[in-house]
């Protein structure tokens, strides 16, 4: 299984310089050191301007703006603008809007996050284990809405989960249930939001699962049955720790994508009621193109971006070594 | 990263076809127990459906209907009103076209750019390719969020806000393609290339007239992928359009669901019909070269 530790796309970089023999073809080719360097870069060019311009340069660029008190008049003289230390830091720690944003984020983490794996695996292993006809059909099924667009489906559910005109409460009204106000109601409006971002997402979790899941050999569940396992007890000793790269992979792509919520809030509560469900990346943007407190917002920007960071690292060493 | 130059462009696992199955394997399930989870997937797929349905169907309703107690799945009175108000009063043509000049642009720069990085990563030698690499990696890791607020300041700056090239220069060349277009090229054999240098071919040449036709099928998801987050991409075109008629749909969408349509109900649903629909039908039509290649790129490096 050493070859599935590649899992999360990290290239395997001693490889080249390593076993490869026909990579030695190519280091002939070129002619001179430099004339090979040269060519290199030259394919490389285009992807590294972008990279330099619009993406390496920006996030320095964020960490300078955010010891500014940039601001709307700065937008036309940016090199005008003048340093004001950490005060933006400072200002965020006793700012109790950025902690409810903050603990809003990392409640539809905590929450989102196993229960779209959950819901995701559950689908992948009835998918590979369980049924042998219509998987096509499913596996589109549950992955149309991940290729949707969120403002689309966001806008859709709002009015799903309209209190009196909605399906949701349509439904539940059939069966004599009188639904609550779902968005504007303060404790359950982030569930809410949760759910949809569950039942959207699901279908990654489920195909990227469905793939680890169809790479254990049919043989170790036969060896284990042999042996006289469980249903439960090959699930947990055989499907668990063989599907611990993929799981690798889903868990940080998904937590990295829930740190960003923004669309669903923005588009059905606009963080309310009562910034119930304002997230870190929508007080952001609100400072930033709201209130036009740019050096402000990148401050938060950099907090965001630190904290994904932290996250990705965290998980990847804890799945990494569990045994 | 398979030593079989041909393992490459198949996929490491059958994700479409079912793997073959053994009678008797402890997955063999009962018959009771089979029947009971065809009706929970039949029932989730009810449930992941549903919503779509309802867009659909009350993007035909009239606004009348929608204030109707209880609610109805089906129209009474069938009309077209709503995306005849989307069309005319709303300029949605405007935002179509918009979101498709940028989705196209940043799709075509990434057919390009990224393969070509991931052909020098993969195919040539040269000093600091594993800075390059590494680069590339970083990336991935880097949410689209903390690079808004610096961007839209580099973009005022640049006097490109509310322009095509402020929303499509930023993403011509992502990680993606490099990573899905690096690992096809690895596996080619390095005698062809050679074979090709000696009869005089360019690097580029080479690279274009035998690296990018193998690499087809990795271009189509590549394609596919690209195509679909340029058009579902929000908070950027959100914060880098500021006059109406730059809008991408996306935008569009959701500054008239927060705003002063925020009730017209069909005519929402109907916008969000016209987000949507074309994505649908496109994936239908290629779901294999998506799924495919999220599954590759999530186990393969």
């Amino acid at each position: 299984m050493a070859g599935r530790d590649a899992a999360i796309g990290v290239p395997r970089t001693g490889r080249r310089a390593g076993g490869d023999p026909r990579s030695r073809v190519g280091v002939r080719a070129g002619g001179s050191t430099l004339k090979r360097d040269l060519t290199g870069w030259a394919f490389a060019l285009p992807f590294v301007l972008i990279f330099a311009i619009f993406l390496l340069g920006p996030v320095i660029a964020s960490m300078l703006l955010s010891l500014t008190n940039f601001g709307l008049r700065d937008l036309r003289n940016p090199l005008g603008v003048s340093f004001t230390g950490l005060s933006n830091y400072t200002a965020l720690l006793a700012d109790g809007r950025f902690w409810t944003s903050l603990l809003n984020t990392v409640y539809f983490v905590v929450v989102g996050v196993p229960l779209t794996l959950v819901l995701g695996l559950g689908a992948a292993l009835a998918l590979d284990r369980g049924i042998d006809k219509f998987r096509t059909v499913f596996r589109v099924g549950y992955y149309l809405p991940v290729v949707t667009s969120i403002v689309a489906i966001a806008v859709v559910w709002r009015f799903v989960l309209n209190p009196d005109l909605g399906l949701v409460n349509m439904t539940l009204a059939q069966a004599g249930i009188q639904g609550p106000n779902w968005l504007g109601n303060p404790s359950l409006a982030m569930p809410s939001i949760i759910a949809m971002a569950s039942w959207r997402n699901l279908g990654f979790a489920m195909i990227v699962f469905l793939a680890g899941l169809q790479g254990i050999p049919r043989t170790l569940y036969e060896a284990a049955s042999i042996d006289g396992a469980s249903r439960w007890q090959s699930f947990r000793n055989v499907t668990l720790p063989l599907l611990r790269p993929t799981m690798l992979f889903i868990v940080v792509i998904t937590t990295i994508g829930y740190l960003q919520l923004f669309e669903e809030p923005f588009v059905m509560t606009g963080g309310g009621p009562l910034d119930r469900t304002l997230s870190i990346s929508m007080y952001m943007y609100q400072q930033g193109f709201t209130f036009f407190h740019q050096g402000y917002a990148a401050a938060i920007a950099w907090v965001l971006f630190l904290i994904v960071a932290v996250v990705a690292f965290v998980q990847f060493r804890v799945l990494r070594s569990e045994a | 990263m398979s030593a079989f130059p041909t393992a490459q462009r198949v996929p490491p696992v059958p994700v479409a076809g079912p793997p073959p199955r053994t009678a008797g394997s402890p997955a063999g399930t009962g018959r009771g127990r089979r029947i009971a989870l065809y009706a929970l997937l039949v029932l989730g797929l009810i449930l992941v459906v549903a919503p779509f349905a309802w867009m659909l169907l009350g993007s035909f309703k009239p606004q009348p209907e929608f204030l109707r107690l209880p609610p109805t799945w089906l129209p009474e009175t069938w009309t077209l009103d709503n995306y005849r108000r989307l069309f005319e009063n709303l300029d949605f043509p405007r935002f179509f076209t918009n979101s498709l000049i940028v989705a196209t642009a940043v799709t075509a720069g990434n057919l390009v750019f990224a393969p070509m990085l991931g052909w020098a990563l993969a195919k040539l030698e040269f000093r600091g390719k594993r800075f390059l690499l590494l680069l590339v990696l970083a990336t991935l890791m880097l949410p689209a969020s903390a690079t808004l607020i610096p961007l839209y300041v580099l973009m005022s700056a640049l006097n490109l806000v509310n322009t095509y090239p402020g929303l499509i220069l930023p993403f011509l060349a992502g990680p993606l393609g490099v990573f899905l277009t690096r690992q096809l090229f690895l596996g080619l054999p390095d005698e062809l290339l050679e074979a090709a240098r000696i009869d005089g071919a360019g690097e580029f040449g080479i690279f274009w007239r035998i690296g990018m036709p193998l690499a087809a099928p990795v271009l189509a998801t590549l394609w596919i992928l690209t195509f679909l987050g340029s058009w579902n991409s929000f908070i950027y075109p959100l914060g880098m359009t500021q006059e109406p008629q730059m809008y991408t749909l996306p935008v569009a969408l959701a500054t008239f669901a927060t705003g002063q349509y925020q009730s017209d109900h069909g005519m929402l649903m109907a916008g969000s019909v016209v987000l949507v629909v074309p994505v649908l039908i496109v994936f239908v039509l290629m779901q294999r070269w998506i799924t495919e290649g999220v599954a590759t790129t999530g186990l393969k490096g």
